[in-house]
C-alpha cells in the first residue's frame, strides 16, 4: 500500500497556517528577528533550532500575540493578526519559563484555560484527568506548583497548554528537564496528540535528537534568520552551509580549493597530497574556496590500505565511546583531526584499533557535501 | 562573645524605655481610680465604663471607624490601579513624572495638604463633615497604598499574565484570576496601613473636619486642652490596643506573604 508522504510545503496549491512576511522585530536597536519569511502548514511539526539568544523565543511571541512585528505581516490562516489580541487567537503557548500560577493546584492550573472556555464540569473533569495521565502527574494533582519538581512543573505547563487542544501549539523547550527515557515517551505521546488531533506543533528544542524524531521540518536560526529549512534527513543530509553543518550532529569540515572534472569535483585540501573527491549538486568555478562537509559515520576507519579513491593515512590521537558508538579522533597530515565513528557491534576486548594506531580513514565519493561558506 | 553583655542590655532597655514608657504610664494611668491624672488610687476599670456613657465620644469613635473603613478601601482601590498602571504601562512619556507626583504626598508637611484640601473643598463648595475627611483621607494614604502595592508588583513575573491571556483569559479577567490573588497580600497590608493612618489622623482631619463630624483624635486634643482626664486615658488605651493590633498583623501578612513567596521562588530558581 503506498503511503501518501506528508509535505505540503512541497505543493503549490496547499495554504499555508502560518505565514511569516518579511517579518523584523527590534527591541531598541537591537534586532531580533531580521526580515524573516517562512510558511508553516497545517499539521505540521515545525522544529526550531539554534543557538541560545537567536530569537526562537521571540519568533514564538509573536504568533501567541505578546510581541507585535515591528516590520512585516504574521497571518494566521490568511488573516493578518497584528490587531488580534492573544486571548482571541486559537493558539496556546507553552512557555520556557512554564509561568504556573503558583496560587493554584496542579489540577487547577491545567483546568484554567478551560474553565475560561465556560465549559461544564462535567466537560472539564474528565479532560483534565486524561491530561493528568498522558504527563503522569496523576498523584500530584492537589499540589502547589511550589511543591513539586522541576521535572513536574515542566509536564504541568505542557498539560496545560495541551488541555484546550487548540488548532496551533507553541511549545518553548517542552521537554528539557525531563530524564531520557520520560522525554522519549513524551515525546512519542506528542507525536501521537498530533496525529489524532491534527494539531500544528511549533516547538523550540536545544536537543537535536529530538527535532530529527519528531519534526516534520526543522529550521535552523542564527541572530534572527532562518538559515535552512528542510525535512530532518534533508537537514542532515544536504545541509546548505557550513553553519547548518556544524550546528546538526557531528561533523568534520575540510576546507580546499575545488577543480571540476569530468566526474565531480577534485578538491586540494593539503599541499602536494593527492586531492579528494566528491560529487555535487551545486557547481563549483576552477580554483574557487570550498568546504567540503563530512558524517564521521560515513568515514570507515581500518589499519589495512583501502581501495578507494579518498583515502588519508592518519594516527589515533582520541577515542570517544559512546556506548553503543565509539568516535575515533584521528591526526592526519597537516596537523588536521578528522573524526570516524564506528558501530560498536564487538564487545570490548576484541576490538583492535587504539592509541597511536597508524590507521586508514577513507570515504566514498557522495559521503561529504561540498559547500561555500 | 557573649551576645549580651552589660552595654547591650542598657542600651536595650533604654532605647524602648525611651519609646514605650509613656505609653505604658498612660495604660498604667487608664485604670487609676482617682480622679487626679497623677494621683494613684488604686485599680479600677471605673472610665473605661464612663467612656461609654459618654456620646460625645463614641459619636466620634464611630464617625472615626466610618472614615477609616471608607477612605482606606477606597485608596487600596485607587492606589492599587495606579500602581498596576505604572508598574505595568512600560515607557510611556511623563512615566517618571507621574510615579514621582505619586509619591510627593508622601514628603509632603501634613499642614499643607490640610490646608490645600480645605482650599478645595471650600472653592467646591463641599461642606465639610465626614464625607470630606473621608476624601481628604483617601487622598493621603491612597500614595503608600501604591508604593507598597508597586514594590510587589515590580518583583511580579509578568508571564503569568501572558499565560492567563493565553489561556482565553480578557485583561481584566487576568488580572482578577491571576494578579491580584497573588498580590493579594501586598494590597491588604497596604489596606491596614491606611486605615491605620487614617485612625492616627489629627492635622488634615481637623483642616476638613466640620462641626457635623469629629474624629476621635481631634475630640481627645479638644479634651486634652482643658486638661487630661482618666477617661482620655481608657480611650486612648483602646486607641492604642487596635492600632496595635493592625500593624501587627500588617506586619504578620507580608512577612508570612514574603516567606511563602521567597519559597516559591527558590523553587522556582532550582527549576531552572
Ligand atoms: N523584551 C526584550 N527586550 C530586549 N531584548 C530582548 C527582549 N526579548 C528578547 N530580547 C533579545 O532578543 C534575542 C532573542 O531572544 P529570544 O528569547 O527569542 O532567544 P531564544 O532563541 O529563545 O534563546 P534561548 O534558546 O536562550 O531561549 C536575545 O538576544 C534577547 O536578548
Ligand atoms: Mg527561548
Amino acid at each position: 500500500m503506498a503511503e501518501t508522504v506528508f509535505a505540503p510545503w512541497t505543493d503549490p496549491q496547499q495554504k499555508p497556517l502560518i505565514q511569516f512576511k518579511g517579518v523584523t522585530k527590534r527591541f531598541g536597536d537591537f534586532i531580533a528577528i531580521d526580515n524573516l519569511s517562512q510558511d508553516i502548514y497545517a499539521q505540521e511539526f515545525f522544529a526550531l533550532l539554534g543557538p541560545s539568544g537567536c530569537g526562537k523565543t521571540t519568533m514564538m511571541r509573536m504568533l501567541a500575540g505578546f510581541e507585535a512585528p515591528t516590520e512585516g505581516q504574521i497571518l494566521i490562516a490568511g488573516q493578518d493578526v497584528a490587531r488580534v489580541p492573544p486571548n482571541k487567537r486559537a493558539v496556546n503557548m507553552m512557555f520556557q519559563s512554564y509561568a504556573l500560577f503558583p496560587h493554584l493546584t496542579v489540577w487547577d492550573n491545567i483546568a484554567f484555560g478551560l474553565r475560561r472556555e465556560g465549559k461544564s464540569k462535567a466537560e472539564i473533569e474528565p479532560r483534565v484527568a486524561e491530561m493528568l495521565r498522558l504527563t503522569r502527574l496523576e498523584r500530584f494533582a492537589r499540589r502547589k506548583p511550589h511543591q513539586i519538581s522541576g521535572g513536574q512543573r515542566q509536564r504541568v505547563a505542557l498539560a496545560r497548554s495541551l488541555a484546550k487542544a487548540p488548532k496551533l501549539l507553541l511549545l518553548d523547550e517542552p521537554l528539557g528537564a525531563l530524564d531520557a527515557k520520560l522525554r522519549q515517551q513524551t515525546q512519542f505521546e506528542l507525536m501521537d496528540i498530533q496525529e489524532k488531533t491534527g494539531t500544528t506543533f511549533v516547538i523550540v528544542t536545544h536537543d537535536q535528537e529530538e527535532a530529527m524524531t519528531v519534526a516534520s521540518r526543522v529550521a535552523v536560526m542564527d541572530e534572527g534568520r532562518i538559515i535552512q529549512v528542510a525535512t530532518p534527513p534533508e537537514i542532515y543530509e544536504q545541509p546548505n552551509s557550513v553553519y547548518v553543518a556544524d550546528f546538526i550532529g557531528d561533523v568534520n569540515i575540510i576546507e580546499g580549493v575545488a577543480h571540476p572534472q569530468a566526474d565531480g569535483y577534485d578538491i586540494l585540501w593539503v599541499e602536494g597530497r593527492q586531492p579528494l573527491h566528491a560529487k555535487s549538486t551545486r557547481s563549483f568555478s576552477n580554483g574557487q574556496r570550498c568546504f567540503l562537509a563530512m558524517r564521521p559515520e560515513k568515514v570507515a576507519i581500518g589499519t589495512e590500505e583501502p581501495e578507494t579513491r579518498n583515502k588519508v593515512k592518519g594516527r589515533i590521537i582520541d577515542i570517544a565511546y559512546l556506548g553503543n558508538l565509539s568516535t575515533y579522533h584521528v591526526e592526519v597530515p597537516g596537523g588536521r583531526i578528522i573524526k570516524a565513528q564506528t558501530a560498536n557491534t564487538r564487545r570490548l576486548s576484541r576490538r583492535t584499533l587504539t592509541w597511536e594506531d597508524e590507521v586508514w580513514l577513507s570515504w566514498t565519493e557522495t559521503a561529504a557535501v561540498m559547500l561555500e561558506e | 562573645m557573649k551576645r549580651f553583655s552589660a552595654f547591650n542590655v542598657v542600651s536595650l532597655t533604654l532605647g524602648f524605655a525611651f519609646l514605650y514608657l509613656p505609653m505604658i504610664i498612660l495604660v498604667i494611668y487608664s485604670f487609676n481610680d482617682s480622679k487626679l491624672v497623677t494621683v494613684w488610687a488604686g485599680f479600677s476599670t471605673r472610665w473605661y465604663g464612663e467612656l461609654l456613657q459618654n456620646e460625645a465620644f463614641l459619636d466620634a469613635a464611630w464617625v472615626t471607624i466610618r472614615v477609616a473603613v471608607a477612605s482606606s478601601t477606597i485608596a487600596t482601590v485607587l492606589g492599587t490601579m495606579a500602581a498596576y498602571v505604572l508598574v505595568r504601562a512600560g515607557r510611556f512619556h511623563g512615566r517618571t513624572l507621574f510615579s514621582g507626583m505619586i509619591y510627593a504626598p508622601l514628603v509632603m508637611p501634613e499642614v499643607i495638604t490640610g490646608l490645600s484640601l480645605l482650599l478645595l473643598f471650600i472653592g467646591i463648595g463641599l461642606d465639610r463633615g465626614i464625607v470630606t475627611i473621608i476624601l481628604a483621607h483617601t487622598t493621603f494614604s491612597m500614595c503608600y497604598v501604591s508604593v507598597v502595592v508597586s514594590s510587589r508588583l515590580v518583583s511580579f513575573d509578568r508571564s503569568l499574565e501572558e499565560a492567563a491571556l493565553d489561556l482565553g483569559c480578557t485583561p481584566f479577567a487576568a488580572f482578577r484570576l491571576v494578579t491580584l490573588p497573588i498580590i493579594a497580600p501586598a494590597v491588604i497590608s497596604g489596606w491596614l496601613l491606611a486605615f491605620t493612618l487614617s485612625l492616627d489622623d489629627l492635622v488634615i482631619a481637623s483642616f476638613t473636619a466640620g462641626p457635623s463630624a469629629t474624629t476621635l483624635p481631634i475630640k481627645i486634643f479638644s479634651a486634652v486642652r482643658l486638661g487630661v482626664s482618666p477617661e482620655i486615658n481608657a480611650l486612648s488605651t483602646i486607641m492604642i490596643g487596635i492600632v496595635t493590633v493592625g500593624v501587627i498583623t500588617a506586619s504578620l501578612v507580608s512577612k508570612r506573604a514574603s516567606v511563602k513567596q521567597q519559597a516559591e521562588e527558590q523553587a522556582a530558581v532550582r527549576a531552572t
